[in-house]
């Protein structure tokens, strides 16, 4: 890695050259010596440094979406006529089964994720995650996890249940042999990741904040992931919880799903759904977080009304762990009780509603840069709007007796999740690309990528809403041809095609960028928060030096005395530690250096869960494995804990 | 499949209302997709005027940053009034979905038929209750059902989760095992109307659907009061074949036929099995083309269904189908 | 950032799916019989070993087990246990334990009271029963035999039996 050039920006005004004076070349030098990972076959598998992992989990993550593409194609080329022979039954239900669990487990929380842990450090203003090497283990588990699956699934033991499992179809006694056993340990794997990640992002964003950072004065977009974290926190376990007693059913003979012993088939649902709504919330709630950024940017102003923003982002969390019920409502529940859900499904339109009269009202007052990521953000206000709005009629109990498990709903959470989720995470790929790898993504090719997925998707999901109305349930194989449907489904399967399209143009951009983009400037967008201050791509110690922060748009507010901290060691892996609120200077910490036992403790673990799904013994056998490799990884280094002690200041 | 094998065609639309508790959902429906429509079209009216007048920038634009010292009073007073408007609209939404709640729950059940449907995979087994047990009969995958009388449906299952879905008559309930729950619905006009179950039960949850007639009561009751009937004998001697047949091969290990010695619960009663439209649950018609085809190979037509092949001998078959043609 | 070290992963699919995991086939279409017994009688089903194809697949063993129930096999041999009809689970075989033995008994009955299903349950239905008769003494694999049923139970699961030794005992004298 070299030294990076001094910033060639194009804006004159010194609002936009934050960077001071800088690090004197040899300094800048020893620092990215400090933060780099070691060469080599051995160094790649020891990498911890936040953005290269990132880096991997962002491109692993984008390639299960085209897995989950793919399968998604397969499902609309087989619905695409009535009495379609492309698909066998038992096939067709382990590709719907895999395409949703692909999208939700193996895509759209961990790809937030990733995009988190590169950007949250640089926006807050430090030099790492916290907990570099449980960073690293998270990605591999969760990396191991999907290639298990997919494993599985090529071996026709894909799991074929549906992405959501219910028992007793997924029990032990209509579900023979291992298929859903993998895809339960799969829940296992992508969920242990997630906590983990959640606590690097929690302790990062809580501890690690730049001084002067309060909390007032976070980008919403780290406040997005603050909140994204804490619910991950509370939702996972309830999801571990169901897919363990599943196992365990399925394994050992418990009988928690089991009306014959005592169990109860709901309990199922309840568990899970008690997880799988706050999901779909883990899944909308960091892109609003891209949402915000990029009107920042291309509105040339603040956010209107930071503090209801964050009140929003606050009440959608909390409001999110109060609706599950209301996926059940075609169960024999107390009507009474699934009104309550229904009140609460309608209630937490609010906070989503203050947030885009908010956004509205940015760009209503702001002057605009018409750039492609404005494009996939302005796709939100139709997309999300539309799913929004369906999701209302589906809040209510009465109308979901009609529209429950058909159709409708399909294209209710297309529209939710692209628009919600798919289309702003572009809008940020498109936005952040310049800082992730030094050069522009091509306009031209982006707008075209952004047309032909706006119109593919319409076209795709819209005529779903009429299908699901006019009686066309879920995860149907095929359809008579007298019941009419066919054209609509012919329609939907031409959309999904052009959304195919319009990936691939994204791929090639990539991949033609990457080479032959134009060089990006530190700030090619003139963005104001503090990513953007360091070049792009950032050194691997992110910031030469740690910045003083005054205001919520570093880079846009006039520049106030002290700019920098000075101090911090650029020979170890020194990072500052500040308070959880006013970010004042706490005391400094040292990171560890790179390591390959993250790597072998996530083997170890992975041989561990895989071992289980066969065998009960597994747990206490592999057990001795993954001790000795968590060992070796928090041994601490003789040498490392003098250097540190001799650097202790003594009263 | 022929394209209109059903005439009339059975209806399976839930935008097309033929019963009252299906009416007050759509009438829900209308009421909410018209707010929605509205909504919709404020709220990205005002994104795209906010697009339409906006001066434009570029990257080096320089940052309005007037927001961040004087505050934005009016915009906010705006962004108020706006959510309280949609909060007010919430709250309406709420009301009509309480209020429809209501009018689902209070269907008069005077005079209710009351029928016992276990969920199968890939069938519906029903069972028609009566005070009088010696009036009750079984069928499968085909309901009759009286015009303008109240149905009160009991649902169970048999093996994993389905879901009862007749679009035209009312919304759907799920059939979940060690659960027992109830639909009420009621036919206001004559016709077909097809429903299909609605949860996700395996491998043939697309071809597990369900037929409705609804008829004038005088009809229902004939209809009744012939399910009642064990199967009549068999006049001709290719039928009477056809019976020792079906209770020498697999027929007799799986389906019951009143009248006879075959009571197996474990495929769908067959006694009136002539008087239905469909076949496999609703999906093939009930001619002797397609029973021959069922019969010699179910699973080329619907795979994964419990039924076997039957290689029988083609007089065999026929004596077969001629016997299962009396079965009226 | 090199896609060289996923190459490993993306050969070992590749290779996984060109050779497919014969226990999770869901047969649909009966295959050939396991080396069928073409000669209908007690002696020729004792002369050749016979294997049963479906003892490797989890799928049929379960269908095995939903035959069990739905031709009330439970109603002499209760759930294993033996009631007016020997027990199945045990070590003990009265006339052989190995499948070709099994698909006889089920097929052309024995005397002291099994009755022959031959003509009502198709061929690969009792294959599939065959598979899980054995698996009933814990005689198949832990990831082949059926798990618990969601039912109230009357022993431990299929896959959770230890594994019996067979012993072949004689037939008792008829029963009068």
């Amino acid at each position: 890695m070299t030294v990076p050039a001094p910033d060639q920006d194009r804006a004159q005004g010194t609002w936009l050259d934050r960077n001071g004076p800088g690090l004197p070349p040899g300094a800048a030098h020893t620092l990215e010596q400090t933060w780099s990972d070691p060469p080599g076959i051995i160094g790649w598998f020891s990498a911890i440094n936040h953005k290269t992992i990132s880096k991997r989990f962002m491109v692993t993550t984008f390639i299960f979406f085209l897995l989950g593409g793919l399968l998604a194609i397969a499902m609309r080329l087989q619905l695409a006529q009535p009495n379609g022979r492309l698909l066998s039954p038992d096939l067709y239900n382990q590709v719907f089964t895999m395409h949703g669990s692909t999208m939700m487990f193996l895509f759209a929380v961990p790809v937030m994720q990733a995009v988190a842990t590169y950007l949250v450090p640089l926006m807050v203003g430090a030099r790492s995650v916290a907990f570099p090497r449980m960073n690293a283990y998270a990605y591999w588990i969760f990396t191991f996890g999907g290639i298990m699956l997919y494993g599985a699934f090529f071996l026709d033991i894909g799991p074929d249940a549906g992405w959501f499992a219910y028992v007793p179809l997924s029990g032990p006694q209509y579900s023979p042999g291992k298929r859903v056993d993998f895809w339960a340990q799969m829940i296992t794997f992508t969920e242990l990741s997630a906590l983990m990640e959640a606590i690097v992002l929690i302790t990062t964003i809580l501890k690690m904040r730049a001084p002067g950072m309060t909390l007032n004065r976070m980008p919403l977009f780290v406040w997005t992931m603050l909140v994204t974290s804490f619910m991950i926190l509370f939702a996972m376990p309830a999801v571990m919880l169901a897919s363990t007693a599943l196992i365990t059913d399925r394994l050992v003979g418990t009988h928690f799903y089991n009306p014959g012993e005592g169990g109860d088939a709901l309990l199922w649902q309840h568990l899970f759904w008690f997880f799988g709504h706050p999901e779909v919330y883990l899944i909308f709630i960091p892109p609003l977080g891209f949402m915000s950024s990029i009107i920042a940017t291309f509105s040339r102003r603040p956010v209107v009304g930071y503090p209801a923003m964050v009140l929003a982002l606050i009440g959608t969390a909390f409001l999110a762990f109060g609706l599950w019920v209301h996926h059940m409502f075609a169960t024999n529940l107390p009507e009474l009780g699934k009104t309550f859900f229904t009140a609460a499904s309608l209630m937490i339109a609010i906070p989503t509603a203050v947030q885009i009269f908010c956004w509205i009202a940015t760009l209503w007052t702001g002057r605009l840069n018409l750039k492609t990521p404005l494009l996939f953000v302005l796709a939100f206000f139709v997309i999300l709007l539309a799913g929004g709005l369906t999701g209302l009629m589906l809040a209510s109990v009465s109308l979901d007796y009609q529209l429950h498990d058909t159709f409708f709903v399909v294209a209710h959470l297309h529209y939710v999740l692209l628009g919600g989720a798919v289309f702003p995470l572009f809008g940020a790929f498109y936005y952040w690309f310049p800082k992730f790898t030094g050069r522009m993504l091509s306009e031209r090719l982006g707008r075209w990528n952004f047309w032909l997925f706006f119109i593919g998707f319409n076209v795709a999901f819209f005529p779903m809403h009429v299908l699901g109305l006019q009686g066309m349930t879920r995860r149907i194989y095929t359809y008579p041809e007298e019941m009419g449907w066919g054209n609509l489904n012919l329609l939907a399967t031409v959309g999904a095609l052009t959304i195919a399209v319009s990936v691939l143009l994204f791929i090639i951009n990539v991949l033609h960028s990457r080479r032959h983009g134009e060089l990006a400037s530190s700030n090619p967008w003139g963005g104001g928060t503090l990513e953007w201050s360091v070049a792009s791509p950032p050194p691997m110690g992110n910031f030469p030096l740690v910045p003083m922060v005054h205001g919520r748009y570093p880079l846009w507010q006039a520049p106030a005395e002290p700019l920098h901290v000075t101090g911090l060691s650029n020979e170890h892996r020194e990072v500052l530690i500040t308070s959880v609120a006013d970010a004042r200077l706490d005391h400094r910490m040292w990171l560890p250096s790179s390591s390959p036992w993250p790597f072998l403790s996530a083997v170890a673990t992975t041989i561990l869960f895989i071992g289980s799904i066969f065998t009960p013994w597994a747990v206490v056998w592999a057990a001795v494995p993954v001790a000795i490799a968590t060992t070796v990884w928090f041994w601490p280094k003789r040498d490392v804990v003098r250097q540190r002690v001799r650097t202790e200041l003594k009263p | 499949m022929n394209a209109v094998f059903l005439d009339p065609r059975p209806l399976q639309d839930a935008l097309r209302p033929a019963g009252v508790q299906a009416a007050h959902i759509g009438s829900l429906w209308n009421l909410t997709l018209g707010l929605c429509a509205v909504v919709f079209v404020l709220v990205l009216g005002a994104c795209l005027v906010a697009l339409w007048r906006a001066p434009r920038a570029g990257a080096g634009t320089e940052p309005d940053l007037s927001s961040l010292s004087r505050p934005e009073r009016r915009t906010w007073r705006v962004i108020g009034w706006s959510t309280g408007l949609a909060a007010a609209g919430l709250l309406a939404l709420l009301a009509a979905d309480v209020w429809t709640s209501r009018a689902l729950a209070r269907l008069p059940l005077r005079d209710a038929v009351n029928i016992e449907l276990v969920g199968h995979m890939w069938w519906w087994e029903a069972r028609y209750r009566d005070a009088d047990p010696s009036r009750e009969f079984s069928t499968a995958n085909e309901l009759h059902i009286p015009v303008g009388r109240p149905v009160v449906v009991t649902l169970r299952s048999n093996d994993v989760i389905h879901s009862l879905w007749i679009p035209n008559l009312q919304g759907k309930k799920d059939l979940i095992p060690g659960r027992t729950a109830t639909l009420r619905l009621r036919a206001d006009r004559a016709g077909s109307y097809r429903g299909q179950c609605a949860e996700f039960c395996g491998l043939e949850h697309a071809m597990m659907a369900l037929l409705v007639e609804a008829e004038p009561n005088d009809r229902y009751e004939a209809w009744a009061e012939r399910q009642r009937q064990p199967a009549a004998e068999p006049v001709d001697a290719v039928a009477r074949r056809g019976r020792e047949v079906f209770l020498g091969k697999s027929c007799v290990m799986c389906h019951t036929i009143s009248g006879t010695t075959a009571n197996a619960r474990f495929g769908p009663d067959l006694t009136h099995l002539a008087g239905r439209r469909t076949i496999a649950s609703g999906m093939f018609p009930n001619n002797r083309g397609h029973l021959a085809g069922w019969i010699a190979d179910p699973q080329s037509l619907k795979p994964g269904v419990n039924m076997p092949a039957n290689n029988l001998p083609p007089d065999e078959l026929q004596a077969l189908l001629a016997y299962l043609e009396t079965l009226k | 950032m090199t896609l060289r070290p996923y190459m490993p992963a993306v050969c070992l699919i590749v290779l996984l799916a060109l050779y497919g995991c014969e226990r999770e086939q869901r047969p649909v279409k009966a295959p050939p019989a396991a080396s069928g017994l073409g000669d209908p009688s007690y002696a020729a089903a004792g002369k050749v070993p016979v294997s049963n194809r479906y003892e490797e697949n989890a799928f049929a063993v379960s269908q095995g087990k939903t035959w069990f129930r739905a031709y009330n096999c439970n109603g002499c041999h209760a759930a294993g246990g033996g009631d007016i009809g020997p027990p199945l689970m045990d070590a003990k075989w009265r006339y052989g334990s190995d499948p070709g033995a099994i698909y006889a008994t089920i097929a052309f009955g024995r005397p002291n009271g099994m009755p022959a299903f031959g003509q009502h349950v198709p061929e690969d239905q009792i294959w599939q029963l065959v598979a899980y008769v054995r698996s009933m003494s814990g005689q198949l694999s832990g990831s082949v035999s059926p798990n618990r049923s969601d039912t109230l139970q009357a022993a431990k699961p299929e896959n959770r039996r230890e594994k019996e030794k067979p012993v072949h005992e004689a037939t008792p004298a008829a029963e009068h």
